[in-house]
């Protein structure tokens, strides 16, 4: 599996974990998550993915948006990232993913984000 | 059936700081005859003593060491002194220097040895830049000259966003991913139960009073020995940070610590034994 068809397995991985739905319970928004060249619409309603959009969406409004290359990606959803891969901030530092938008849901929901993001590291690894 | 202690004390000692009152809490725990080294930990910005519960309950440590954790002023359970309210908390070079100082001195300490992280850990540079006689070791972990910041650190203290929770958030990224899941969400507890911009207010020493890039060369290890250690996983200060540092200092002693984070101390109490306990034996042989 290539990183963005592991990202796309997100809503059954977001559903099979009861805990991080229950932290997002406070949670709507719209963000996007861009894996290599290959975007995502997330639709977020209380902590759940009410949808998930793969591919370009003509003018599609969203918060916020996370960009990183697929090389980040696939580090980053190593079963045990390596020093450097293993936080979304590590990424943006090094410059490997960039964060765009109305910051403020990204913020008030940071632990959630970040363990929405790492959801695919409990896929098969990739290589 | 007897009481499961933990076999640290708390207490608290009033000193001034600056000519300021305060009353600090510490935790200290030591050889059952009384003596040993006096070694003074340091907590990191925007967390307290709790970090060190585990060294203050190593005996193979407290055997040799008397082992004292305070809570930095605003931190923990040391009060904010009087007026707190009407001022915006922050630290500096000069206040931090002053704070671990008075402590050392109010407890009539004899050439401690002095361990501090992150924050902590580059006051403990600056300590051995300008007061190396005072101490009898100097331990700096996740320390560096300087780092480069990746956060913004308004969003540390505003009303939309709850300070404990993203403070807390921002951080467990810099915990190393092999840390058992308890300790890890205990190092988070005490980010979520910090004062509100206290970890804003520590962050200003870090990021724009702290910057020790030109002073580390004056470093004289000959009059107090210095030891870097700093965990791989740290992204706020990586081990080439540390090892840049360590590079401008003759005589130091430096380490990068695997599977270990940001908080060794608190993150992953015993895989940072194996690299703490030969600098302790070094420190008290």
């Amino acid at each position: 599996m290539n990183p963005a068809d592991r990202f796309a397995r997100l809503p059954e991985l977001l559903a099979a974990d009861a805990d991080l739905c229950r932290r997002g319970r406070w949670l709507d928004a719209d963000c996007r998550v861009d894996i290599g060249a290959e975007p995502f619409y997330l639709t977020l309603r209380q902590g759940a993915l009410a949808d998930l959009a793969r591919g370009p969406r003509l003018l599609r409004s969203v918060a916020f948006s996370v960009s990183g290359t697929e090389d980040a990606w696939q580090r980053h959803w190593r079963k045990v990232p390596e020093p450097g891969w293993h936080d979304l901030f590590s990424l943006t530092k090094r410059g490997a993913a960039s964060i765009q938008g109305d910051l403020r849901p990204l913020l008030q929901n940071l632990q959630y984000f970040k363990d929405l993001l790492a959801l695919p590291r409990r896929l098969p690894e990739a290589d | 059936m007897a009481p499961a202690l933990d076999p640290m004390v708390g207490r608290y000692v009033r000193l001034e700081i600056d000519g300021i009152p305060h009353r600090i809490y510490f935790e200290e725990a030591g050889p059952e005859a009384g003596g040993g080294i006096p070694l003074v930990c340091l907590h990191t910005a925007g967390a307290d003593n709790r970090q060190f519960r585990h060294l203050l309950a190593d005996p193979e440590i407290t055997r040799r060491f008397r082992v004292l954790a305070f809570d930095m002023p605003w931190h923990g359970k040391s009060t904010p002194p009087d007026g707190w309210e009407r001022e915006e908390y922050r630290l500096t070079t000069a206040s931090y220097t002053a704070a671990i100082r008075a402590f050392c001195r109010a407890m009539e300490l004899d050439r401690p040895a002095v361990m501090g992280c992150s924050i902590g850990g580059r006051i403990v540079l600056n300590l051995v830049i300008e007061h190396a006689a005072e101490f009898r070791a100097l331990i700096a972990l996740e320390a560096a000259d300087f780092q480069q910041p990746w956060y913004d650190t308004a969003w540390l203290h505003r009303p939309d966003v709850h300070g404990g929770e993203v403070c807390a958030a921002l951080i467990s990224g810099l915990i190393a991913p092999q840390s058992p899941p308890v300790s890890r969400h205990e190092t988070l507890w005490m980010y979520m139960q910090g004062g509100p911009g206290v970890f804003k207010g520590d962050l200003y020493f870090y990021r724009v009073d702290g910057d020790l890039r030109e002073k580390v060369k004056t470093i004289d290890t000959k009059v107090c020995p210095l030891y870097l250690l700093t965990g791989e996983y740290d992204f706020s200060c990586t081990a080439a940070d540390t090892l840049r540092t360590a590079a401008q200092i003759p005589g130091v002693e430096v380490h990068v610590m695997k599977e270990l984070g940001h908080f060794p101390m608190s993150e992953n109490p015993a895989k940072f034994r194996e690299y703490i306990l030969p600098v302790l034996d070094r420190i008290a042989r």
